[in-house]
């Protein structure tokens, strides 16, 4: 708590203050930090470890963010959001940006006036069953009761998938996925269903992984990315191409142990250059330094590398790259040109 | 007659029988257990079903303990070391007893801070509640707030020490007033002494950041069973005042007064305390002008104290009521205006009566800290419900977990009820 | 206490009396509280309507006609994903309703049960409930809650346990089977009665069979809850001419077998001819199939708050038996009145005064309290409304004035009725 926050209270100085906030990018300059508004708790994605540090593949885009603004990494206040409080959180200003698994629909873009930067992660809500159960497809689990935790379009998806297939369903929604899973494993539930993802993520923490499987339906599109308020596009925009330089580098081979060097001794790929401010003045025609990107790289690494070290196939959670691979892999992981 | 048998009697006793002792089913264990636990058919059967239920508790509950392992960094070492004989996995307690007890983000080479400001409770607050301690010893409850504030908070010392300084400042301003122009201007001339010298506080916060600085942790970082404590303990020291206006003022005579008051404190109880909680966690930053960011524990206490300062005023209302009109009639007669006779005959009286119910109100707004779980703080619930039960390590353990969050509850909560009811045996001899 | 005894002054109005006066003073007081109410919340309203976010997005109720999207488990009107918001907030506040009335039953019987053991002579007995009402009273109910979901879920069978020939469970009397994932009980059903359709010709094994279908008409059951009323209303007037009977003769005429006629013989009658059929849940595929389910969101919520709640009625109801003072007993002993009647005509009643007034404060508690569905996924309205809606919407501001307004409305309505009975069962005094 800020202190002078706290006497302005008491003496009831808040009832002068007024005006409307200025530019989100002012704002955190002058803060010195990041509000970044992440879950409560998801592993791999953004889940603090047991000294209480947030890491994960949506915490490094905070990051990120927070070292291409003010240089610092660390200079990011996590905010945990639930399902319900994320968007108030952002609305109201008591978070700079989100970057918690919210899937970009239309709505949510328009009618609740918020900008989706892009999408750092392709997900899609899938089923886990136990093996023994005997179902190979999702088809086939009329009549069962459905875990879901809920807080994101999940139940809308799974209505409308048991509505179009002319399946009915028990629904059991809970709010946080440890207890739901903890139904799940106590067989309260057939189905639990969530993100694939998070399936992965959970299933990989279970005593006997084996004795779960996720069923091959995706039954929605769930682009998951980090937003931030409708009406401030100059901070959209660093959000917006901070993400787009990680990917970028990926792309151009840029990781976190050569992204000095290459900046330091500029080569001849114009693109590179340009991105690590070798070359060009993009940081300037964003409001920064010339260096962000390079900073933001050096802070996290890039898409590739957070990927590999969150939710990667040598991690305990284990995804496989799939969609989120680079297009040039197959995959749907694109950033437009830096120029 | 009785000569004619005198010699066929053969023995005549002439001395007394030494006393027998009671038959063995009228003495000592038998006959307790007779009494009162085989006094008739149906008492027997309760007792049978009564061992039984016990039995049943303990044949569970004691190989959990015994055979429980405290070795092990996660569930599966917790397996291994088992074998499925059935104990408890309390490794979890020993791996993240710091975070059940000050949440996963306060910086651990600070936790003695917290700690210290826990055991200067034990200083500050027996004051208050046992009324045969020395007075002067309430020096130390009216510097608790401000020592503790900054243990835990961190910061410079200057914010606290001029909070303080404005608090003395507005008492003594306020009683120089009273006593020149009545109670009301009095009041006013405090609240302005308060806030000169708490601007002037702000000042120099700002212009000498680093005097007596310790590091400051936000209160963002506060979490585990710490912030239950300083959620119920700042909201129920708050709300008590609160609490008192408002009972005043749902008695008094002005009608619009007392119309804000009620209508207030029969909303607040009529409305789940959860739904406050939304509304502090989602609604209220609409209301706040844009760009004032309140941390969610500052709206929270808010919440809260509303909360219980309406049920609190309720308790004190009724305090008043039970007073008899004669003090309030022997008040008016003696001359005194309204607040003399608040302050000096009603609320004094008034307050003794309510305090068990006050404490009453207190425990179960402990209780209801909980609640803030459900708007993602992480309170004690909050860490078990979410980062340690969702954690790859402890996947799966529940029980100890919540054997954990009961038994710490149970401790503080059982420990104020008792002292409640040791109150009310007190004020009862008071009154008889 | 303000005196209003100053004398009137002779001169006329001055600035001064406004503080001076007592007669003014009051006035002066009101006015600079009103002043500043409406100065407090003309600055709270005016930073709502200010503020950019609500400007673009206005306050609206327009989304409860929208279409909701999402199932609801516990479903005691016709819903499915295709309602809308308003319909599924009201599937919401029926099931709070349902909730908080089961509770409040179940908490009055617990607390009755545990209060009157804890004044036993069975020292056990008295312990034991004393270890009941401290641990209940001490932890708070959200873990609780959390606790008793987590038991029942892991402690009740699977339903695929009921399954096969030697299966390791089987239903309760053939009818009720209790799983983890909720409790099935038969459902009664009516093939005759208001709105019956002809019988549908069914073949069975060549041979052409009539069978009457479901009658979904609910005015059958208004049927069956008139019978019922009729019936009370007939046992009362024979226990009214029994007790005339005994004030002229001295004699109580025995007249349970007529009472006992006036409860059955007309509800059986009744159902009779309505056809009253039980459909009996059986086990089809992943789940229990047909009857009516309570599913253990339900359960666990309803359980937790009986026994939460009933800790803290037993208390009530220990110091209300505690109030009436022994004399009471002795004196109802000396008139010689056996033990049962002493209970039933002297100290319930004088008890019951005391018991009352907290008793009404837990009902509202547990009314509150049902909020705390959200821990164990019960669609209740905080789950509806304050939760999937809030979410899917993102229309924070209307739905959690919508939820407040439904708890306000129905805290007062519970005390408003719990205060009307309370008057009628106070002592009159005169």
């Amino acid at each position: 708590m800020k202190n002078s926050v706290l006497l302005g209270t008491l003496a009831f100085a808040g009832l002068a203050a007024a005006g409307a906030s200025a530019a989100t990018l002012d704002d955190v300059k002058a803060r010195g930090s990041l509000n970044c508004g992440v879950t409560t708790g998801v592993p791999g994605f953004a889940e603090p470890d047991a000294n209480g540090v947030w890491q994960g593949f949506d915490v490094a885009v905070c990051r990120a963010v927070a070292a291409a603004v003010l240089g610092d990494p660390e200079a990011v206040t996590f905010v945990p959001t639930t399902g319900k409080t994320r968007f108030t959180a952002l609305a109201s200003g008591e978070i700079d940006m989100l970057a918690r698994n919210t899937t970009w629909t239309f709505s949510r873009d328009t009618d609740l006036k918020f900008d989706f930067v892009g999408v750092n992660y392709y997900d899609g809500q899938g089923f886990m069953v136990p093996a023994d159960l005997g179902v190979s497809s999702a088809t086939e689990l009329d009549g069962a009761t459905v875990c879901i935790q809920t807080g994101t379009t999940t139940e809308l998806n799974l209505a409308d998938f048991f509505r179009v297939n002319g399946m009915s369903y028990e629904p059991v929604p809970i709010e946080t996925g440890a207890e739901a899973v903890q139904q799940y494993l106590a067989g309260a539930c057939d189905v639990y269903t969530t993100d694939r993802s998070a399936l992965a993520a959970q299933r990989a923490g279970f005593e006997a992984p084996d004795d779960s499987v996720i069923l091959p339906e995706v039954v929605s599109k769930e682009p998951l990315g980090p937003l931030v308020r409708h009406g401030d596009s100059e901070w959209a925009d660093i959000v917006r191409w901070t993400l787009n330089a990680m990917i970028s580098a990926e792309e151009l081979g840029v990781t976190k142990d050569n992204v000095e060097e290459m900046a330091a001794s500029p080569g001849d790929n114009p693109e590179i250059n340009r991105l690590l401010g070798t070359e060009g003045e993009l940081g300037a025609m964003i409001g920064l330094d010339a260096t962000w990107a390079k900073n933001a790289i050096a802070a996290v690494g890039n898409y590739g590398e957070v990927f590999d070290t969150n939710i990667g196939e040598s991690t305990a959670i284990g995804l496989a790259r799939g969609l989120n691979a680079q297009y040039t892999d197959g995959g749907l992981i694109y950033s437009p040109p830096f120029r | 007659m009785s000569d004619a048998h005198a010699h066929s009697v053969a023995f005549v006793r002439d001395s007394e029988i030494p006393p027998a002792p009671p038959p063995a089913a009228e003495t000592g264990v038998v006959k307790w257990m007779r009494e009162n636990l085989f006094s008739g058919v149906v008492n027997t059967i309760m007792t049978v079903i009564g061992v039984f239920i016990i039995f049943y508790l303990l044949s569970g509950l004691i190989p959990w303990i015994v055979n429980g392992t405290w070795e092990g960094a996660s569930i599966r070492d917790c397996r291994e070391v088992l074998q499925g004989n059935g104990g408890g996995c309390f490794a979890v307690l020993r791996e993240r007893w710091a975070q059940l007890l000050f949440g996963f983000q306060y910086p651990s080479e600070l936790y003695w801070r917290p700690t210290l400001a826990f055991a200067l409770l034990f200083l500050a607050v027996p004051p208050v509640l046992f009324f045969k301690l020395p007075r002067w010893m309430l020096v130390f409850t009216a510097l608790y707030p401000f020592v503790a504030f900054w243990l835990i908070w961190g910061g410079t010392a200057i914010t606290p020490i001029f909070l303080l300084l404005a608090f003395v400042a507005a008492f003594f301003a306020f009683k120089e007033g009273e006593k020149r122009f009545g109670f009301v201007a009095g009041l006013a001339i405090g609240l302005v002494a308060f806030a000169i010298v708490a601007f002037i506080g702000d000042f120099v916060a700002s212009e000498e950041p680093g005097w007596l600085r310790i590091t400051s942790v936000p209160s963002r970082e506060m979490g585990g069973f710490m912030l239950n404590m300083i959620l119920g303990l700042v909201c129920v020291s708050l709300s008590i005042p609160i609490g008192i206006v408002l009972a005043l003022g749902r008695q008094s005579r002005l009608p619009i007064v007392k119309g804000f008051c009620v209508v207030f404190i029969e909303f607040v109880r009529g409305v789940p305390l959860i739904t406050l909680l939304f509304v502090a966690n989602v609604v209220l930053a609409y209301f706040l002008p844009p760009g004032t960011n309140f941390d969610l524990i500052v709206r929270v206490i808010i919440m809260i104290t509303m909360f219980s300062s309406a049920y609190i005023a309720e308790v004190i209302r009724g305090g008043l009521a039970a007073l008899p009109k004669g003090q309030y009639e022997a008040a008016d007669s003696l001359g005194l205006d309204y607040p003399q006779a608040m302050r000096l005959i009603i609320l004094p009286q008034a307050l003794k009566i309510s305090i068990p119910g006050i404490v009453n109100v207190a425990v179960g707004l402990f209780k209801d800290t909980t609640l803030v779980s459900v708007i993602s703080m992480f309170d004690l619930v909050g860490m078990i419900r979410g980062p340690i039960l969702s954690s790859t390590a402890w996947v799966g353990v529940y029980w100890e977990l919540w054997a954990a969050a009961c038994v710490l509850f149970f401790v503080v909560c059982y420990g104020i009820s008792q002292y409640s009811q040791w109150l009310e045996r007190q004020l009862r001899t008071d009154h008889r | 206490m303000t005196t209003m005894t100053d004398p009137p002054q002779a001169d006329g109005f001055r600035i001064g009396q406004l503080i001076n006066d007592t007669r003014y003073r009051s006035y002066t007081f009101q006015f600079i509280a009103l002043l500043a109410l409406i100065f407090s919340f003309g600055w709270l309203i005016n930073n709502a309507i200010n503020n950019p976010v609500l400007q673009e997005v206005g306050i609206n109720f327009g989304f409860l006609q929208d279409q909701a999207g999402y199932d609801i488990g516990q479903r005691p009107i016709e819903y499915n994903s295709q309602s809308s918001h308003l319909r599924a907030s009201i599937v919401g506040a029926i099931n709070t309703l349902i909730v908080a009335f089961l509770a409040c039953a179940t908490a009055t019987v617990f607390g009755v049960i545990a209060g009157v053991l804890r004044l036993s002579n069975n020292w056990i007995i008295r312990k034991l409930m004393s270890i009941y009402v401290e641990i209940f009273r001490n932890i708070p109910v959200l873990i609780w809650i959390i606790i008793i979901f987590t038991v029942a879920a892991n402690v009740l069978p699977q339903p695929r346990e009921y399954r096969g020939e030697d299966a390791a469970y089987s239903p309760l009397f053939g009818v009720v089977a209790a799983t983890n994932r909720g409790v099935y009980i038969p459902r009664p059903y009516f093939t005759e009665g208001i709105g019956a359709q002809e019988p549908a010709a069914v073949e069975v094994d060549g041979v052409s069979t009539l069978v009457a279908q479901e009658v979904t008409s609910s005015a059958n059951w208004l049927i069956v809850f008139g019978v019922l009323l009729a019936s009370f209303a007939i046992a009362k007037g024979i226990s009214v001419w029994a007790s005339r009977q005994q004030l002229t003769t001295g004699i109580r005429p025995k007249t349970w077998y007529f009472t006992a006629a006036a409860w059955i013989v007309p509800i059986a009658v009744t159902l009779w001819i309505l056809g009253l059929r039980w459909e009996i849940p059986t086990l089809q595929g992943f789940n229990f199939r047909g009857g009516i389910v309570l599913q253990n969101p339900l359960l666990a919520l309803w359980f937790a708050l009986s026994i939460y709640t009933g800790a803290f009625i037993a208390e009530n109801v220990r110091a209300g038996i505690l109030a009436v003072s022994k004399g009471q007993t002795e004196a109802a002993a000396a008139l010689g009145l056996r033990p049962r009647r002493i209970m039933s005509l002297v100290v319930l009643p004088q008890a019951l005064r005391v018991i009352i007034p907290p008793l009404i404060s837990q009902y509202l508690n547990i009314t509150k309290n049902t909020s705390l569905a959200i821990a164990v996924g019960y669609m209740d309205l905080t789950g509806t409304l304050g939760g999937i809606t809030l979410n899917q919407t993102g229309r924070a501001l209307e739905c959690i004035l919508l939820l407040m307004a439904f708890y306000l409305t129905f805290s007062l309505a519970i005390s408003a009725i719990m205060n009307v009975y309370n008057n009628s069962v106070k002592l009159k005094e005169r």
